[in-house]
C-alpha cells in the first residue's frame, strides 16, 4: 500500500488548516458585529427631549459632525464611559444622548448627579428608535456627519483607545473632504 | 400502568402549552405560524447562538414586538426578515443569503459530504483489494484446524 502514502499526511494538514483558523478567531470579538447602518442616514424619528419640552427629529443630528451616545442609567458600562465622554464634550466634541429604554426622571438625576456631556438627549423609552438603528444593548456611539449620515458605529464603552484608533481618523478624513 | 403513562403524557402536552407565548395575539392561526417560524430563524444580536424564541434579552423582546406588529400590518416573512438584516446585518437571520463572504457556510458541508465520499470510496477499495490477497492463498484456515485438535 506505498501507493497512499501521500494521503497519510492528509489529517495532519486538515489539522494545522483548522488550527489556523480557529487561531485567527481566537483574537476577534464575537460581540462586534458588522454595522449594516454605515453610509446610510440616521432613521427618521419624532421623539421628545430629556431636558426640555421640545419634540426633537433626525434634523437635530444634521449641521455638524457629531456623536449619538446610547445610554441608561440601567446600564452599568454607561457609568464607566461617562468621565470620558465628559472629557470629549469638554474639548468641544458634540454629543447626542439617546437615553434608551429608560426612565426619564432618574436619567434627569444621573446626569445632575454625573455632569451632562449632552448637546441634547433624545428619549426613546420604549427603545423603537434604538432598534431602527439596530441599537443590541447600552452602551453604543455612532458618529455622524453633517449630512445626518451614519459615519461609524461602536457598540461598547467609548475611551480614549477606542477615540483614538476608530473615530480620530474618520472625523479627520471627514473634515478634510469637508472642508469645515 | 397505562393509567401513568396518560397522566404523564398529558402533562407534557400542557407544560409545552404553557411554556408558549401567551401574550402575542394573533387574528388567525396562520399569522401565529408564520410567527413562530420567524422568531426561529431570526437570531438575537445581544445573547448569540440563541433565536429570537429562545432569548430573553429586552433587544430580542423588543424584536419579538416588531414582529408580531409587521406581520399584523400584513408584511411578508422576507420583508420582515428584510426589515432586520437591513438594520442588524446578515448574522440576524439563521439563513443567510449566498454571497461571496457566505459562500463558504454554503459550499463547506458540500466540501465535507464529498471529500467523505471520496475517502469512504478509497477505504472500500483497498479493502476489497485485501479480501482478493487473502482467497488467493488458504494456508490461514488449514493453521487454524491444526489448532483445534
Amino acid at each position: 500500500m506505498k501507493a497512499n502514502s501521500p494521503w497519510v499526511f492528509l489529517p495532519l494538514v486538515g489539522f494545522v488548516l483548522l488550527a489556523l483558523l480557529l487561531a485567527s478567531g481566537l483574537g476577534r470579538d464575537p460581540q462586534e458585529l458588522p454595522s449594516a447602518l454605515v453610509g446610510k442616514p440616521v432613521p427618521a424619528f419624532s421623539l421628545p427631549s430629556l431636558m426640555t419640552d421640545d419634540t426633537l427629529t433626525q434634523d437635530s443630528l444634521k449641521g455638524r459632525w457629531q456623536l449619538l451616545n446610547v445610554w441608561a442609567t440601567w446600564c452599568p458600562t454607561c457609568y464607566v464611559e461617562h468621565p470620558f465622554l465628559l472629557e470629549l464634550a469638554a474639548r468641544g466634541v458634540a454629543i447626542a444622548g439617546l437615553n434608551y429604554k429608560d426612565e426619564s426622571d432618574p436619567a434627569r438625576q444621573y446626569l445632575a448627579e454625573h455632569g451632562n456631556p449632552f448637546t441634547h438627549v433624545i428619549v426613546d423609552a420604549d427603545g423603537q428608535l434604538g432598534l431602527d438603528l439596530g441599537v443590541y444593548g447600552a452602551p453604543e456611539t455612532f458618529l455622524i456627519n453633517p449630512n445626518g449620515e451614519i459615519v461609524l458605529r461602536h457598540a461598547g464603552d467609548l475611551n480614549a483607545r477606542v477615540w483614538q484608533e476608530k473615530f480620530v481618523p474618520l472625523l479627520e478624513q471627514g473634515q478634510q473632504e469637508g472642508g469645515a | 400502568m397505562t393509567m401513568i403513562l396518560r397522566i404523564a403524557f398529558l402533562l407534557c402536552v400542557s407544560l409545552s402549552a404553557m411554556a408558549a407565548p401567551d401574550i402575542y395575539q394573533f387574528d388567525t392561526p396562520e399569522q401565529e405560524q408564520r410567527f413562530r417560524v420567524l422568531l426561529d430563524e431570526l437570531r438575537c444580536p445581544k445573547c448569540q447562538n440563541q433565536s429570537l424564541a429562545d432569548s430573553d434579552a429586552g433587544i430580542a423582546q423588543d424584536m419579538r414586538t416588531r414582529v408580531e406588529s409587521m406581520i399584523k400590518e400584513g408584511k411578508s416573512n422576507d420583508e420582515i426578515v428584510d426589515y432586520f438584516v437591513a438594520r442588524y446585518g446578515d448574522f440576524v437571520s439563521y439563513r443567510p443569503p449566498v454571497t461571496p463572504t457566505t459562500s463558504i457556510l454554503w459550499l463547506a458541508p458540500l466540501l465535507l459530504l464529498g471529500s467523505g465520499a471520496v475517502v469512504i470510496v478509497l477505504l472500500l477499495r483497498r479493502a476489497s483489494a485485501k479480501v482478493d490477497d487473502s482467497d488467493e492463498g488458504s494456508e490461514d484456515s488449514d493453521v487454524n484446524q491444526r489448532g483445534d485438535q
